[in-house]
């Protein structure tokens, strides 16, 4: 674009951002009060409320709980997209674009109905509230993003290349392992990385599916919310953001945050 | 290579997910569809008889007819406001030059990793009695006592525009993107001001980003749960957090799951004709 | 003798035939171009001999063996694509070794056969870059050496040199008939450009809508075209209908206001081809062709004409050699030999 900002878009910019970062700003202050109810640090910064945090096993629990969780899903979600990425990709037949609607179709249906659809249907087959029910919920949930970023890396594969393989007496495996898998790694790699920060994120469906064992964090931190809005749950929160604004730096240093939303970019 | 036929290939490759999908997506849908269908009673629990009082209970109350307008009304509400500050934001974005584009897009984008709860508790702590907003609206002398916006619809649009407005950058951002710049170059050599080029250049390129930006924000706050669950609090109940009360507190799963059902198809309804819409208004311009 | 053999090699999508009826017979050794223009079925038949594509009908014989059984990856044949192919992440000598790994040839004879090919090649000193980081000349090269290395049966290429610029293109075409000839592979290429075909070729097959026009060697496809389309595609043609000159003394044909003795060429029926470098420009005749100058351009060696006369624009090359070339504008008078007249069957029913 040629020309520069001028002053009204620049005020408006600053307020937009101001906009953006108020609540984010507003809970890791709160977090550093040393007051015993929700109040700004007005009187100096404590960790009274972070250290509480290591004395409260449950947000704990539930942090390691997420990880795990997310590690799962994301994996099995990214090894499952990538067969149907390189076929939608690489083949053209008939179905393909129904293939791939149906693929993508989580994310047209509100979290609200998914929760509600799995916790009836594991409560029919026994599996409700089970480690292994949030699994495949999650799972199904993050697919479609992993499937798109693995998708737009397996396009961009010239299909001559696989022939030149064949052609010098690579088998089918070998040539997955040896020329594509390599080739579509960047795709691999921030699918797999989207896939884990939903599932870690979600909240609206897994709070139908969630037991008292198998809490997810966001979820315990909505049940403690709905209970009351405290310091202690506004320094786990403000925990969660200073991790995620880690991660949102490594991202956008390796993959590149347009790359990973929009899906251009540099990787 | 010539084992496989090219036409099973793509289908063959596809088995998993079409199986896990078809065991743990459709059959999970398919069991909510029927649930909206059975009775409930009060002391006996779930009733297999198939019935539309479900949906004729939720279309005919009152109190449903308050809840869906408020949902509707405020995701309405939500987009417009989206569309208005995601477009503008994504435009003075786009002019940036480096290393401030990359930093702010970062900042508007970087939200949507954080979950939805931590964000809406942020809002929670801003609109108590005690919060800032209340505070700098007393100071300011816009208001003669603590001025809450919890358990309100403002403040429930409020949020929800908060968490919806990246998504509407990203879709109109997508868009500039592909915009010839040497468009904007033309208009100005044949005379039209900055204005006018953003009106008659910039704007008609970008329709279908905003367009887009639309359905996507439109539906995600029709559905959304956390926020107006947190910040609409007990009383001001929208679709998705109605559901979940049925389901969850009264236990009244087929209410539940006629509620759901009637979002599900209202969400998708709007989600696909919406997107014939863009495909006929501008598929000869943009394809 | 027959190292190669195409029979009857068809392929069909739906009532259309990319290929029909091929059949070709090709000897250890030789260097067979298929010629003709896009959608002619020629990169078609090499992806049918490569494996990549199913044939409806025909076989593929090579060595005695039915290929056709074969999976593509159990060929050993060299395949250079038309866009090179080359892994974007492995090096040079990487993408080369890759053919030899499969095979499972050691290390250590790795190493030495990717040394060998790409000195063979001229590429010693960039066995450790990256494909993104050569030219186009030097990833052609690096494809060459990855499908030679592998000592393949038969080396197919796919337009190769299409993307090279012309004076690169000219010096790859030098240097891939040395290496042909020094290795003595059996050579399937696959073009467009005619000239290219002449240039390497021991025989031309020349193609259009998925059937044989002519097989024969350069010299005598371009000398001796067999009907109008081989004529008007390999180089340029001057095409002319005659008629037989009834009242004549010897036997003669008229062209326009020319009447030619035949000068013991036997009678053309229909139409006749002639070479534009053999046309001549004369004073007026019966035997010569009246046009006016139309169009004239100087191109270095040689001189490019455009005659109009009363059977249509007539195109003359003429040598550089110092005489002068009428100028544009002038009445010409064109003669040529009667052995320099073939007469072609025209590829189309003409109304």
């Amino acid at each position: 674009m040629f020309l520069r900002n001028g002053p009204i878009g620049l005020i408006f910019h600053t307020l937009f951002i101001l906009f953006i970062l108020a609540p984010i700003i507003m809970v890791c202050a709160v977090a550093f009060t040393g007051d015993g109810f929700i109040s700004l640090p007005v009187n100096g910064l404590s960790l009274r409320w972070f250290k509480a945090i290591l004395n409260n096993p449950r947000f704990m629990d539930a942090f390691v709980f997420s990880l795990g969780l997310g590690l799962i899903s994301a994996t099995i979600a990214i090894v499952i997209a990538i067969p149907s990425a390189l076929a939608t990709a690489r083949y053209q037949f008939r179905g393909r674009e129904a293939l791939m609607a149906f693929f993508l179709s989580p994310l047209m249906i509100p979290h609200i109905v998914l929760g509600l659809a799995f916790l009836k249907f594991f409560t029919s087959i026994g599996v409700s509230g089970t480690y292994f029910g949030l699994v495949v919920a999650h799972t199904i949930v993050v697919m479609p993003y992993a499937l798109r970023l693995v998708l737009a890396s397996a396009t961009g594969l010239d299909p001559s290349l696989e022939r030149a393989a064949l052609s010098l007496g690579a088998s089918t495996w070998t040539t997955f392992r040896r020329i594509v898998l390599p080739l579509i790694m960047p795709g691999v790699v921030s699918g797999w990385v989207i896939a884990f920060i939903t599932s870690f994120d979600e909240l609206t469906m897994s709070i139908f599916i969630a037991s008292p064992s198998t809490t997810t964090l966001p979820v315990r931190i909505f049940l403690h919310i709905e209970d009351t809005i405290d310091p202690l749950v506004t320094a786990v929160s403000a925990a969660l953001i200073y991790i995620t604004m880690i991660a949102i730096f490594i991202l956008d240093r390796a993959i590149g945050l347009e790359t990973l939303f929009v899906g251009k970019g540099r990787a | 290579m010539t084992a496989i036929k090219p036409t099973q290939a793509p289908w063959l490759l596809s088995t998993p997910a079409l199986v896990l999908y078809a065991t743990f997506l459709i059959a999970p849908l398919a069991s909510v569809f029927l649930i909206s269908f059975f009775n409930f009673e009060f002391y006996g629990g779930i009733q297999v008889s198939f019935s539309l009082n479900n949906y004729l209970e939720i279309l005919t109350d009152s109190y449903y007819y308050e809840v869906f307008a408020r949902t509707f009304g405020v995701a309405l509400a939500v987009t417009l406001a989206c569309v208005v500050l995601g477009t503008a934001e994504a435009y003075v974005l786009s002019r940036m030059r480096n290393p401030w584009k990359g930093l702010f897009l970062m900042v508007v984008l970087g939200p949507l990793l954080i979950s939805v709860v931590v964000r809406t508790l942020g809002w929670a702590l801003l609109f108590g009695s005690t919060g800032l907003i209340s505070k700098a609206l007393q100071a300011l002398g816009l208001a003669s006592g603590p001025v809450s916006l919890m358990y309100s619809n403002l403040g429930v649009g409020i949020a929800l525009t908060h968490v919806m407005v990246p998504f509407m950058v990203i879709a109109v951002w997508a868009s500039l993107q592909r915009i010839n710049p040497s468009t904007e170059a033309a208009a100005l050599s044949l005379g039209a001001s900055q204005f006018t080029v953003i009106r008659r250049v910039i704007v008609p390129q970008v329709m279908p980003g905003i367009l887009s930006g639309s359905i996507m924000v439109f539906a995600m706050s029709a559905s959304a749960f956390a926020t107006p669950a947190i910040v609409g609090g007990r009383r001001l109940k929208t679709v998705a957090t109605a559901a979940y009360d049925e389901f969850l507190n009264t236990l009244n799963w087929p209410l539940g799951a006629a509620l759901a059902m009637l979002l599900l198809v209202a969400t998708i309804v709007v989600l696909i004709s919406t997107n014939r819409l863009i495909e006929k208004r501008y598929g000869a311009v943009f394809n | 003798m027959s190292y190669l053999v195409l029979n009857n090699l068809t392929k069909r999508y739906g009532a259309a035939a990319a290929v029909d009826g091929l059949s070709l017979s090709i000897a250890q050794g030789e260097f067979v171009s298929l010629l003709g223009p896009s959608g002619c079925g020629k990169t078609t038949t090499l992806q049918m001999i490569a494996g990549f594509v199913e044939p409806t009908a025909g076989s593929i014989v090579l060595n005695g063996k039915e290929l056709r059984t074969v999976p593509a990856n159990r060929r050993g044949l060299g395949i250079v694509f038309q866009n090179y192919a080359l892994f974007p992440h492995m090096t040079a000598a990487q993408n080369v070794a890759f053919g030899l790994e499969m095979q499972g040839v050691s290390t250590a004879e790795c190493a030495d056969r990717v040394a060998d090919i790409l000195k063979m090649v001229g590429l010693t000193h960039l066995a450790d870059r990256y494909p993104a980081r050569m030219s186009g000349g030097q990833q052609q090269r690096v494809a060459l050496a990855r499908a030679l290395v592998i000592k393949p049966s038969v080396l197919l290429l796919d337009e190769p040199l299409s993307n090279l610029d012309a004076k690169l293109r000219e010096e790859m075409q030098l240097e891939l008939r040395s290496i042909q000839r020094t290795l003595g592979t059996t050579t399937v290429l696959v073009t467009h450009d005619q000239s290219e075909a002449l240039a390497l070729s021991d025989r031309i097959v020349v193609m259009n809508q998925g059937k044989v026009e002519q097989i024969a060697e350069p010299f005598a496809a371009y000398e001796q075209p067999q009907s109008e389309f081989v004529g008007g595609f390999l180089g340029k043609a001057n095409i002319f209908k005659t008629e037989a000159e009834l009242s004549a003394v010897t036997p003669s044909i008229r062209i326009g206001e020319a009447v030619l003795p035949l000068d013991g060429v036997p009678m053309p029926l229909g139409s006749v081809l002639v070479r534009p470098e053999k046309i001549l420009f004369t004073e007026a005749q019966p035997s010569a062709l009246p046009g006016l100058m139309k169009t004239r351009v100087f191109q270095g060696n040689h001189w490019l004409c455009q005659v109009s006369t009363s059977v249509g624009d007539v195109l003359v090359i003429r040598q550089n050699d110092g005489v002068a070339v009428p100028e544009e504008g002038t009445a010409v008078h064109m003669r040529w030999r009667a052995q320099d007249m073939r007469a072609v069957l025209s590829s189309q029913l003409k109304t």
